[in-house]
């Protein structure tokens, strides 16, 4: 379709495209729907009464009544759901059981916070391990790969809630430079939100850095034997260019897809540290919620986890047709 | 003279020189995040520590060591049958949207309470109340189906706090009170900010114009705020394997107080068998309280013999009727037909001190050949299921931290499935007695028979770790009640 302006080039690139944005959509949808039923089922046989945690064990039956017949408990299942898919077709969350307003406000707080700290994390994470990785995969086996290897192990073996207790004792307690957690709202600024996040970030990072590194490691080992690459040497280019213009492009496509796979883990991460940082972001929100059963802050914040997966996937589904010239030109 | 330039500039530098005018902003830490701001409809001990006499008064309140005081009510008189409780309000009330407080508020406040919809969780408070008049604005006359000794004590807590018609359906997420803090803001996760109120009924009362309430669930991350200066004050902290290290620092008030808390572990007392209260007691005579209180809580708290706070004039000390002996427990456990051993588990909470007591409990009870396997749950959800409703469960353990629960043994449906006769005859004479000696005579009395007959465990007081800046004065040392009163707290130099 997008050839039909006559430039010639279009038609080959985006035509893949469309076709995977409908198959994703459809995925989508059809994970999303599942989610929704899985879930609701989980939750219908987790054992826990949400009104019986709010009002406590002195509560009388007739007062656990009344509560379960306010927050609509005392209705059939098939119902429960049947309502809340319906209210989700029509853009309405439902109502938090705990915190009795709507669970798109509340959300929408949440991922103000969730998802800067999420792409600062694997914005950090690649930049450290791109280059790290390439470093050491061009000097296999000397100083500066062994250093490199010692580092992701120990970022492997690193868990990251353990990291971030760490920064705050050197860099909120010890140096005073960064706060020790809390988030001051973007309203206060951009420079103090975020400080706020920079903490988490790391925390959040390293240990995938380290990860990252290796793969990138591993991808770029496994480039710099290949025919293409012994050709470019051949051709006399210098070690750095064919690195720059040989090695790195076509290592970076297992990077990618690990790069995916981490954004997801990101997401679920992000309940550890956020917790340590207290930082009131979705990962908290779901936190809590479990804790306190708050049955519908649960569905919604899963369902939207899923959904997030779901198109980090997809996008870095459209990351390899950037990277890979193969994969667009196959059309 | 060059020494003095220096020395000054090293105290600058030290921030020791004082500060032009007293703060008057707080940020205390809290564990929990309140699930909503109103304490009638909900019984999460967070909403209390938020709300309670900060936001929201009641007649009468309960002071720092737990004594009925006057609040909106400025005086009462109770009859002589001890049935009708006459009030007389404070004059000049207002609520913190302008309109005005009369008798009608107190009316409109407790029958919502008790009314069939009511989801207050200490709807009992109230069940006495067989009407209520209001002969004027400013009184309120209560009268009761029968004679109720803690009547007023109960009109203290957080779920009998007085809310207006106009205002009461938002309180969960807008509270308006009468309290010398307004309402200002929840950022939902993070923090609410409660400002001075400018036309609070007691001018002068309070020396703070804001407190932040900052919700920090991890105590490691609490004391490194603290430690940074973000938070002033942490009141209640759960970690005393970190209280006990900021001892040594200077720049904090370190205190350990008394919480209403009772630590045990409670007993299935309807299942073999735990019916013999043989077993019961052998099980009592294995644990060495003293020991159990050093591993499970860095050997703050103190070792209870019953469920009663030592905090409570009525306390008396039972830690001696079943003492630490288990030669004592094996024979006990011989007579009983388990001389050749017995197996059992107990359902613990996810909490640190739940877990910590019952691997030392396991470690006690092995000793007189008791096996006691730890079946882990997750507290509050799982908890109530499981134990609390299906009562399935051999021995589990919690805190118990509402004030004055000692009458939970006698209720029918409560989970120890714990039946005497005896006991429940003495908890409801209790319960009538309006003469506070009388009174006070019958809890010990319920406290021996507690002591003896072990339904649970009776491991120690749960205690209040508190910690902050040292030029912080007036926070309370014990909670005789759960909550987090700043009404008192003011900045020094």
């Amino acid at each position: 379709m997008g050839g039909l302006d006559g430039r010639p080039g279009d038609s080959a690139a985006s035509r893949p495209l469309l076709r995977l944005i409908i198959l994703r959509f459809a995925s989508l949808a059809i994970t999303l729907v599942a989610v929704a039923a899985a879930i609701f089922l989980i939750l219908e046989v987790l054992p826990g009464d949400p009104a019986a945690i709010m009002l406590g064990t002195s509560a009388r039956e007739d007062t656990l009544a009344a509560l379960r017949h306010e927050l609509g408990l005392d209705r059939p299942a098939l119902e429960r759901f049947v309502l809340w898919v319906g209210g989700l077709l029509q853009g309405d969350l439902g109502t938090s059981i705990t915190y009795r307003m709507p669970v798109s406000a509340l959300v929408a707080d949440r991922l103000a916070i969730t998802i800067p700290l999420s792409l600062l994390a694997i914005l950090i994470s690649t930049a450290i391990a791109i280059p790290l990785g390439v470093l050491a995969a061009a000097n296999r086996d000397r100083g500066a790969d062994r250093s490199v290897l010692v580092f992701s192990q120990l970022g492997v073996a690193v868990p990251n809630f353990w990291l971030g207790i760490l920064g705050i004792l050197v860099f909120s307690t010890a140096l005073g430079w960064l706060p020790a957690g809390g988030f001051p709202g973007w309203s206060s600024g951009l420079w103090p939100s975020s400080k706020a996040l920079v903490l988490p970030a790391f925390a959040l990072a390293l240990p995938q850095a380290a990860v990252l590194t290796r793969v990138t490691r591993s991808a770029t080992l496994e480039v710099i034997g290949a025919d293409f690459v012994r050709t470019a040497r051949a051709k006399g280019l210098s070690e750095r260019a064919t690195l720059r213009s040989h090695v790195v492009p076509n290592a970076l496509i297992p990077v990618a897809t690990i790069l995916g796979l981490q954004l997801s883990f990101f997401f679920g991460g992000a309940i550890l540290v956020e917790n340590v940082f207290n930082l009131p972001g979705l990962g908290r929100l779901a936190y809590q919620a479990l804790a306190q059963r708050d049955l519908v802050v649960i569905k919604d914040v899963v369902l939207i986890f899923s959904g997030l997966v779901i198109l980090v996937n997809f996008a870095v589904d459209l990351g390899y047709l950037v990277l890979d010239p193969r994969l667009r030109s196959r059309a | 003279m060059l020494k003095r330039p220096l020395a000054a500039a090293l105290f600058v530098a030290a921030g020791l020189l004082p500060a032009h005018a007293a703060k008057t902003t707080l940020v205390v830490s809290l564990p929990i995040e309140p699930p909503g701001l109103d304490p009638t409809i909900a019984a999460p001990v967070a909403i209390r520590e938020v709300t309670w006499v900060n936001l929201f008064e009641g007649l009468v309140r309960l002071d720092r060591d737990g004594r009925v005081q006057p609040l909106l009510a400025k005086s009462w008189e109770v009859s002589p049958d001890g049935l009708t409780y006459t009030f007389r309000l404070q004059d000049g009330v207002k609520f913190h949207d302008g309109t005005a407080f009369d008798s009608a508020d107190v009316k409109f406040a407790f029958d919502r309470a008790r009314a069939p919809n009511s989801t207050n969780a200490q709807k009992q408070i109230f069940a006495p109340i067989d009407a209520i008049e209001t002969p004027d604005p400013a009184t309120v006359r209560i009268k009761l189906k029968e004679p109720t000794g803690n009547f007023l004590y109960y009109l203290g807590w957080g779920d009998a706090v007085i809310v207006a018609p106009e205002t009461a359906e938002n309180n969960k997420a807008n509270p308006v009170g009468t309290g010398p803090f307004k309402f200002k803001s929840w950022a939902r996760g993070d923090k609410v900010e409660l400002i001075r109120n400018p036309d609070y009924w007691q001018p002068g009362k309070v020396k703070l114009e804001s407190v932040t309430f900052r919700f920090v669930n991890d105590p490691q991350a609490q004391v490194a705020a603290l430690r940074a200066g973000d938070v002033d004050a942490i009141p209640n902290m759960a970690a005393p394997e970190v209280f006990a290290g900021l001892k040594k620092d200077p720049r904090f008030t370190v205190v350990a107080g008394n919480t209403e808390g009772e630590i045990v572990a409670g007993l299935n007392n309807a299942k073999k068998p735990f019916d013999d209260p043989r077993v019961r007691r052998a099980l009592m005579h294995a644990v060495d309280r003293k020991t159990l209180i050093e591993g499970a809580y860095s050997g703050f708290g103190q070792p209870i013999g019953s469920h009663f706070s030592p905090n409570h004039p009525a306390y008396v000390d039972t830690t001696g009727v079943v003492p630490h002996d288990p030669a004592k427990a094996k024979a006990l456990l011989k007579e009983a037909g388990f001389g050749s051993g017995l197996a059992m588990t107990i359902k613990t909470p996810q909490m640190p001190y739940a877990s910590r007591s019952a691997e030392l409990l396991t470690a006690m009870l092995s000793e007189v050949g008791v096996d006691l396997k730890i079946v882990p749950t997750e507290f509050p959800a799982k908890w109530i299921e499981e134990v609390f409703k299906n009562k399935d469960y051999d021995m589990t353990i919690v805190a118990h931290t509402e004030p004055l629960d000692i009458d939970i043994y006698a209720r029918d449906s409560y989970y120890f499935n714990y039946k005497s006769d005896k006991l429940k005859a003495v908890i409801a004479e209790a319960a009538r007695t309006v003469d506070e000696k009388a009174r006070f005579a019958k809890y010990a009395e319920a406290e021996k028979i507690l002591a003896e007959d072990v339904p649970a465990l009776f491991l120690f007081q749960l205690p209040k770790l508190g910690v902050w800046n040292a030029k912080l004065k007036g926070m309370w040392e014990n909670y005789p009640i759960p909550s987090a009163d700043v009404t008192e707290v003011y900045w020094v130099d």
